[in-house]
């Protein structure tokens, strides 16, 4: 299993004080796949998105990037495992640093690991077009921008790195139903040239059952805990 | 919907009816920026019955929610409002929502007559009350029994028990019940709920809405302003397409998601997972920079020259209005 190519979280388990919130949760997601994720408000999903995206350590079981367990959380994940996933979260507001222009919202994560700043700004410009961020949006900072072309923004330094995994918490339930599909269409495409693996977690069961190749109930996975 | 409206089945265009409980005409609401001018509502003219439960949808930045703070006055100072957005009460005079002034909207009309769900509960609170402290306040200015705060915390699907909450401990979904009950608690006859089910999961999304068609069993009328179509499909009467600052279209809920007339409904309805999953082609127009003619002529595939007009409302054969020079053939006109 060690050749595997997958994200896999592997008996996770992880609790806020004494609440625990996954139990024992095994969740694999294959290189070119599209998983779909749903449950109940407060059954962990998001938790779930936290651990898988290295940002929370999971009290028990680990994380492994095909087949190499990952064993630290943030910053202390080598850049090169850690840049090999990436999250979209729900609310653009909450995920943007508000004193930052579009541009350099989605330059940041070259810039934090050092990239030449010519390779920058091809690389962003590249991906700003991709999203459909129009020109004079580009300067703007987020108060000047709606939450859709926010979220385009967002998606756009996502996919900086060019991540293997993609992991997409709720992201486009606050999207008005065409900029959900252009922001569907951009992961689709992405999934397909990069054979990328991606997660999808929406309440909305018709986006569910358009969007992932195959479903998993976590309610169902972490066993009779609803 | 209400046996009010039974008589005026008949009547084929919904502006002529019986009892209208807000009508809006000619409504523009503009901004003053330091370099520009922003047109966020333009021209909007509509009616809501009572009993009515109309919804307003487009993308984002069409000017949805601006049209909501103009009808309570909400709107801050760089805002300059025309036209006129008349409301209709039973047992009082007809009170113009755009020229009364501030000191009338806030003794007679907000809250009491007109009640809004704000758009985000997170900025909407007083993060110094609990729930039952804030909703008691509002039921005691309004002269009802502050004992209905736990019937209303019900109604809303939120647990009695979490009144006692601060805010800041209370969930993005469970403050957005808790500002809907605040809304419904002087129980208005014309409620504005601006996407009051963001941040709910499904079953909440349901129930929130079931709450507001209910209301307009009892007579009130509601304005619910989303950007979810299927939401909007499940309990509006009568649906408004908005589109850069203007109403494109405006028919019964059945027929627009069966039929729409102008092309942008139809593009937007494309983009819906059970249907195309396809965008609307290219980009919203600025509101800073609107063009003269139809503002939707650059994405659309039926423009010709004549859109450099301007398209005015026309009536459909079949009920309801729409702005465009082009229309997609309707089965009522066939």
């Amino acid at each position: 299993m060690t050749s595997a190519q997958h994200l896999l979280a592997d008996e996770v388990s992880v609790g806020y004080g004494r609440q625990v919130v996954l139990d024992g949760v095994t969740l694999r997601i294959g290189r070119g796949e599209t998983v779909g994720l749903r449950g109940p408000s407060g059954c962990g999903k998001s938790t779930l998105v936290r651990v898988l995206a290295l940002l929370h350590r999971p009290d028990q079981g680990r994380v492994s990037i095909d087949g190499t367990a990952v064993d630290a959380v943030r910053y202390a994940v080598p850049v090169a495992l850690r840049t090999r996933v990436a999250a979209l979260f729900q609310s653009p507001r909450a995920a943007a640093d508000s004193r930052l222009s579009l541009i350099d919202l989605i330059a940041e994560p070259l810039r934090a690991t050092r990239t030449p700043e010519s390779a920058v700004r091809e690389r962003v410009a590249e991906l700003a077009d991709l999203v459909g961020l129009t020109a004079d949006l580009r300067s703007r900072r987020p108060h000047a921008v709606s939450d859709g072309q926010l979220q385009r923004a967002c998606l756009a330094r996502a996919l900086v790195h060019r991540p293997d995994y993609l992991l997409c918490d709720e992201a486009t339930a606050m999207l008005d139903a065409s900029t959900q599909a252009h922001v569907a269409a951009v992961i689709r495409d992405y999934q397909r040239t990069q054979r990328a693996g991606v997660l999808v977690i929406t309440h909305d069961q018709t986006l569910l059952d358009r969007w992932s190749d195959r479903i998993v109930d976590l309610a169902a996975t972490a066993g009779a805990r609803a | 919907m209400t046996t009010t409206e039974s008589v005026s089945a008949s009547v084929p265009s919904r502006t002529v009816v019986t009892r209208p409980l807000l009508a809006v005409d000619g409504l523009g609401v503009e901004f003053r920026l330091r370099d520009a001018r922003v047109r966020a509502v333009s021209e909007l003219s509509l009616t809501v019955r009572a009993g009515e439960l109309l919804a307003v949808v487009g993308e984002s930045g069409c000017g949805k929610s601006v049209l909501a703070h103009a009808l309570l006055g909400l709107l801050p100072g760089n805002a300059t409002t025309t036209g006129h957005a008349v409301l209709h009460h039973p047992g009082a005079d007809p009170v113009d929502l755009v020229t009364c002034g501030q000191r009338q909207l806030a003794r007679r009309v907000r809250g009491r007559r007109v009640g809004l769900v704000p758009q985000s509960p997170a900025t909407a609170l007083n993060p110094v009350r609990t729930g039952r402290r804030l909703l008691a306040e509002t039921l005691r200015a309004h002269g009802r029994d502050r004992a209905d705060a736990d019937q209303l915390a019900v109604d809303v699907g939120l647990d009695p028990a979490d009144l006692d909450r601060y805010p800041h401990e209370l969930s993005g979904g469970m403050a957005q019940r808790l500002v809907t009950a605040l809304a419904l608690a002087p129980d208005p006859s014309l409620l504005i709920a601006d996407e009051p089910t963001t941040g709910l999961d499904r079953p909440l999304v349901d129930h929130t809405l079931d709450l507001l068609r209910r209301r307009c069993e009892n007579g009130a009328a509601v304005v619910l302003i989303t950007h979810d179509l299927a939401a909007a499909r499940r309990v509006a009467d009568t649906v408004a397409v908005m589109y850069a600052s203007r109403i494109v279209e405006h028919r019964d809920t059945d027929q627009l998601f069966t039929a729409p007339a102008h092309p942008y409904a139809s593009a937007l309805l494309d983009a819906l997972p059970d249907r195309a999953f396809r965008p609307v082609p290219g980009d919203p127009p600025m509101l800073t920079a609107l063009p003269p003619g139809c503002a939707f002529a650059p994405r659309c595939p039926r423009r010709t020259d004549t859109c450099a007009d301007r398209p005015l409302s026309t009536p459909l054969t079949g009920g309801g209005t729409v702005a465009c020079h082009h229309p997609i053939p309707t089965g009522a006109t066939t």
